[in-house]
């Protein structure tokens, strides 16, 4: 187990992991502590939106193991995200109670709108949190593991594989747009109270949810580094490197792929989980396939195969996104559309490929000075 | 069970494969001894490959027998289940992992368990880290253990892919044109590897370098149009009017 | 046999020239009309009915104007000498104007006018008089509705009229409507049974929907001595199979109609995708470039030229094509021969480029649909039996197999499609026999692009002009081109016809969204079993 975590935690790990506990202790501090008037002090709405970016970033990751470290492009992981997110809603749904705007003890407010009798069997359950948990991992790891374990033993493989993800996707968002589907049709799942007894809109609660998405992320995170440091790892990268040969070399090359696919589809679910409170609702929209490839781009503008790198992507690109939608509302796409054609013709390897090559420039100048250039033996695969 | 099997390593009877109405393989037939080194040779087009494909379940066969050690019918399987029975494979466009270093190429390729559950948590025993070494040395890349696959030369990453076939420690080698490309030394080098190599298994191997088969000096098969045409050493066959004719053309 | 019969109704409704001369009503005729109107006044409402009976089975023309007025609300009585007046409103006062001769006589105030009221019963009497009286008009087209309408109501009371009708009646179409509105009433009134069987008979022949459930009511009655019953119920079996046989035959041509609606944005990416290998993300963007070229050109000949507005799409064809292609060579020669042999970033780049591509439309033509005008030529539709197909729907059938016959023969039987194929096949051998690989990778990409341009002239004719056009096909198109099989143009096609003709087979069922999440889910399960698509290509060179 030791030897797990010491390969694990490169410098890098270390210090993305020292980065999210910064966060999770200093930001609601700042917010409840430090008095409104104080120049220090976060708002409530910044606490919110940096949660988000948490749950993007673990989406990010998630998308990077099987992208960057098995060569697996999903435009549809926007599916399993959303997926753990519905679970998430169907349980804040059911804690909605008798609060809801018809009063219905049982029924959420859109099913009585709609003249439904009684609850569908799919939503029993979710009024217990363990069991909405659950879900939070089981349906996206099922979805996956079902889907993956026909992609991959008929070896659908690249764009192929890319395309019928993202017809998966659509497809959810057609079924989940529609009413009788028992999911809140196009409004979706809103109006949200509380989770587990604590009130939603109170600025301690959402503090806790940020405090929740940073340990949810840091720990995906070890689990994925923990993966591609191991020989299980040295494996998918020969998968995604040139997979005949592997499987010439006698690998079940399916079950690696079904395995880091499923484990991948659960991580988005949790990040789809964690996201859903925070931001006060869920609706099909987030099933949409630009969702999915946006959240690719993240990945790719971080540097795939670094998994610190999507991360780092995924708050970065979104948060141009929320200061450009917000001040120059017609440019955003014509960033994120340039985006896509920079990083893919300029930056293969994004802003952690960059900064690498800049380090590397810089230790070339340290050892004609007399340094000594620092190898990082444990990167080599995720280059 | 065919009486002709007993006693191979590789049996094929009447294999037939066909792509879109062309025959790549035409009722082959080819049997290997255990131990045996074999050399494949014929024009472009012969079926080379496409034999090499249907041995190790990269295609399925149309009609015919494939057997591996007198029993085990390979046209059943799948790439990975052959793979783990003992037949290794050697491209005819040297791949290797460019990402992984030459030390990791070779372990990824060591016999062991190949299972997703193991390859999770499993690390290498000293007696595994010993083979690599061993075979490192065999193919002459000791001291590029720690380098990028990709930063080998082509000659080299021939070797290393050979190596890796030594460290999967197959009952059977099949190496398809393991000197092309390379310069004349090289040739001569991987002309030494391959015959220590077969002492202890067998190997069949697919060659258009007629100086590269003549130094290799063993068993020939000529195929034609995806079935045999001769077979002896290559001084026989090379005598053989069909042979010569098939190469020129008519 | 129905087929003759809808058509010579159509021309019928097309010439209301073929008028029947109705006899001139005579003056003692118009005293007993009056006598008539005038009993409207008086009495109950069930005696009104009564009278608005009698009113109809005169059968004078001028009788509508009469009931309709009561209809309205309109018809009242003056209180001074209780004559009846149809009335108009002029400012306070009413006018008053005469029923029988139309005359005005003159305004009334309000107070001294009493409104003849109606209630529900006498509303259904009304109507049913109407319907009745409209049998005799001498606009054919308006006959036919009346029959139509008495068909509907099947009410017992209209028979009388019905056969007066039918006796007078000249034109064959209407004269077989008013049968058959006959035998709609007649089943539902105490005729003999025999005639009843006769009546079920002529429903059969019209076999049709509404027929069909009239039968079915019949069948399912059971207040009927069981022949009539067994007869209506073989008949309605024998219209359900044949009404089956349509419905098929309506599905197919309906969903070759999407199906080639499909094909026209799928084809350029058979051959973007399908033989370079290239994703491009963008390729409904192309679509929707080509879409806003006919905008641009329809504007543009609109202010200059109105006269040539039904050319407009000639003019809007070659230039999408040039526009599209020429966008789509930039794109090539810009971004994707930088990433050959890297499909995964072509993916992500060319879809970077489709949205700045969607932006950039938004930001001129701004966000909402844009109208694009059909040229009078593909308005209208063509009845077929009991199908309606709109030309537009038919033009596009004909453009799409126009448009793959001859990208088939340009890569077939042209040098240019020597060279393609050749690329494609072996693209080093290509190069070193003197193929300049660079020149036909753009030209190949731009003849794809150019093709997406000019599917966007012909979608622009049945879809919203909008910026996310092209996103609407292009999960679709990658559908039809995976399905079909990378690299054959065929494929395309019958990927497309499968889907379109799939979808349409599905959607009765289960609605038009499931029906096209089951057509995904299908295809997705489909390639699972057939990776590379319906016709793929085999061997050893597909991996490599």
């Amino acid at each position: 187990m030791t030897s797990v975590l010491s390969r694990s935690l490169n410098r890098h790990a270390l210090a993305f992991l020292a980065a999210l506990a910064v966060i999770a202790v200093v930001v609601p501090v700042l917010n409840l502590a430090v008095p409104e008037t104080s120049a220090f002090h976060v708002p409530t709405y910044a606490v919110a939106l940096i949660g988000k970016y948490l749950c993007f970033a673990l989406l990010a990751v998630s998308i990077d193991l099987i992208w960057g470290y098995c060569g697996i492009l999903s435009l549809g992981h926007g599916a399993f995200f959303a997926l753990g997110g519905y679970a998430m809603g169907m349980y804040l749904m059911r804690q909605i109670g008798d609060r809801g705007v018809y009063g219905d003890p049982v029924l959420p407010d859109f099913m009585v709108f709609l003249n439904w009798g009684e609850l569908p069997w799919y939503w029993y359950g979710f009024d217990q949190f363990w069991f909405a948990c659950l879900m939070v991992l089981v349906v996206p790891g099922l979805l996956a593991f079902v889907f993956g374990w026909f992609a991959f033993r008929s070896r659908v493989t690249g764009v192929y594989l890319s395309i019928i993800t993202q017809a998966l996707t659509y497809a959810l968002m057609l079924a989940f747009f529609r009413n009788n589907m028992g999911f809140g049709g196009n409004n979706g799942l809103t109006d949200f109270k509380d989770l587990l007894g604590f009130d939603l809109q109170s600025d301690e609660t959402r503090a806790g949810l940020l405090i929740a998405s940073c340990v949810a992320l840091a720990t995906g995170f070890l689990i994925c580094r923990a993966i591609v440091t191991s020989r299980f790892g040295k494996v998918i990268v020969a998968i995604r490197d040139a997979e005949s040969r592997t499987r010439f070399l006698g690998y079940r090359v399916e079950a690696y792929k079904l395995f880091v696919f499923t484990l991948s589809a659960c991580l988005a679910g949790v990040a789809g989980a964690l996201y859903v409170p925070q931001v006060g609702i869920i609706n099909p929209s987030e099933f949409a396939p630009a969702n999915s490839i946006e959240a690719v781009i993240w990945v790719a503008v971080g540097g795939r195969g670094t998994l610190v790198g999507p991360a780092i992507g995924a708050a970065l690109v979104n948060f141009a996104k929320t200061w450009l939608t917000g001040s120059f509302p017609e440019i955003w796409l014509f960033v994120l559309g340039g985006l896509f054609v920079v990083v893919t013709l300029f930056l293969p390897k994004g802003i952690m490929g960059l900064a690498g090559t800049l380090r590397g420039a810089l230790s070339r100048f340290r050892l004609k000075a007399g340094g000594v250039a620092v190898g990082e033996p444990s990167t080599k695969a995720a280059e | 069970m065919n009486g002709q099997a007993i006693n191979t390593i590789l049996y094929l009877d009447n294999v037939s494969v066909s792509f879109d109405g062309f025959k790549a393989l035409n009722g082959l037939s080819l049997l290997i001894e255990p131990g045996e080194m074999r050399a494949i040779i014929g024009p472009n087009g012969a079926g080379k490959t496409t034999m090499m494909d249907v041995v190790t379940g990269k295609t399925r066969p149309d009609q015919g027998d494939i057997l591996f050690d007198s029993n085990v019918d390979l046209t059943r399987l799948d790439e990975a289940a052959i793979a783990e029975l003992g037949i290794g494979r050697k491209f005819q466009k040297p791949t290797v992992f460019d990402h992984h270093t030459v030390c990791d190429n070779i372990e990824l390729a060591l016999a062991n368990d190949r299972r997703a559950r193991t390859q999770l948590l499993g690390e290498l025993t000293p007696e595994q880290t010993e083979r690599v070494d061993e075979v490192l040395n065999t193919i002459r890349l000791s001291g590029h253990a720690g380098e990028l696959a990709a930063n080998l030369s082509h000659g080299q990453k021939q070797w290393l892919e050979i190596g890796m076939l030594l460290a999967q420690d197959p009952k059977l080698l099949l190496v398809d044109e393991p000197a092309a490309g390379m310069t004349d030394a090289e040739t001569a080098e991987t002309a030494k590897l391959l015959r220590q190599i077969s002492q202890n298994h067998s190997v069949i191997v697919v060659e258009h370098d007629m100086a590269f088969v003549r130094d290799l000096d063993v068993k020939v098969t000529v195929l034609h149009e995806g079935s045999v045409l001769a077979e002896g050493s290559l001084d026989t066959v090379s005598k053989d009017e069909r042979v010569v004719e098939s190469y020129l053309g008519r | 046999m129905i087929v003759i019969r809808r058509f010579q109704l159509i021309a019928l409704a097309l010439l209301p020239l073929v008028a029947l001369v109705l006899t001139p009503p005579s003056a003692a005729h118009a005293d007993t009309l009056d006598a008539l109107v005038q009993k409207l006044a008086s009495g109950g409402f069930s005696a009104r009915a009564k009278v608005v009976d009698e009113l109809a089975a005169t059968g004078d023309e001028r009788v509508s104007a009469v009931l309709e007025a009561l209809q309205g609300g309109d018809l009242f009585t003056r209180k001074s000498d209780k004559r009846v007046f149809i009335t108009r409103s002029a400012g306070d006062e009413l006018t008053l104007v005469d029923p029988i001769s139309g005359q005005q006589a003159g305004t009334a105030p309000k107070s001294a006018l009493k409104k003849i009221r109606v209630n529900n019963r006498l509303r259904r009497a009304i109507r049913a008089a109407l319907g009745s009286l409209t049998l005799l008009n001498p606009d054919p087209a308006k006959r036919l509705a009346a029959a139509e309408a008495v068909f509907k109501s099947r009410d017992a009371n209209a028979l009388a009229a019905l056969d007066t009708a039918i006796a007078k009646e000249t034109n064959a179409g209407v004269k077989r409507a008013l049968e058959e509105a006959r035998a709609a009433a007649l089943l539902y009134s105490d005729a003999p049974e025999t005639e009843k069987i006769r009546a079920i008979a002529v429903l059969q022949t019209r076999g049709d929907r509404d027929a069909l459930a009239l039968l079915l009511g019949l069948a399912g009655a059971g207040k009927d001595a069981g022949a009539v019953a067994e007869v209506a119920t073989s008949s309605a079996a024998v219209i359900e199979r044949n009404l089956a046989a349509w419905n098929t035959v309506q599905n197919i041509i309906y969903g070759v109609s999407l199906g080639s609606v499909l094909l026209l944005a799928a084809i350029g990416l058979a051959i973007t995708f399908g033989v370079m290998g290239v994703i491009n993300m963008a390729h409904g963007e192309m679509v929707m470039l080509g879409a806003y070229t006919t905008f641009t050109v329809q504007e543009i000949i609109r202010l200059s030229a109105p006269e040539l507005f039904d050319y407009s799409l000639f003019f809007a064809l070659p230039l999408a094509f040039m526009i599209a292609g020429a966008v789509g060579i930039a794109i090539e020669r810009g971004i994707i021969r930088w990433l050959y042999g890297r499909p995964l970033e072509t993916l992500l780049a060319t879809w970077g480029l489709s949205l700045i591509l969607q932006q950039a439309i938004r930001s001129i033509y701004g966000p909402t649909n844009r109208e694009v005008g059909n040229p009078s030529w593909m308005a209208g539709s063509l009845e077929v039996g009991s199908l309606t197909l709109t030309y537009n729907r038919l033009w596009i059938i004909v453009f799409s197999i126009a448009v793959f016959a001859v990208l088939l023969l340009i890569l077939k039987h042209t040098r240019f499609g020597l060279q393609v194929r050749a690329v494609t096949q072996n693209r080093e051998m290509a190069g070193s026999m003197g193929i300049r690989t660079g020149r036909v990778d753009a030209l190949t990409f731009g003849l794809g692009s150019g093709i997406a341009g000019i599917a966007g002239v012909a979608l622009s004719q049945i879809d919203n002009v909008s910026p996310n056009l092209g996103q609407a096909y292009i999960i679709d198109s990658f559908m039809v081109v995976v399905f079909g099989g990378v690299g054959n143009l065929w494929g395309t096609l019958v990927g497309a016809m499968t889907l379109g003709i799939a979808n349409k087979f599905l959607e009765p069922f289960t609605g038009a969204v499931l029906g096209k999440i089951l057509v995904l889910v299908m295809i997705i399960l489909f390639i699972q079993k057939r990776p590379r698509g319906l016709f793929a290509l085999k061997g050893r060179a597909v991996e490599a």
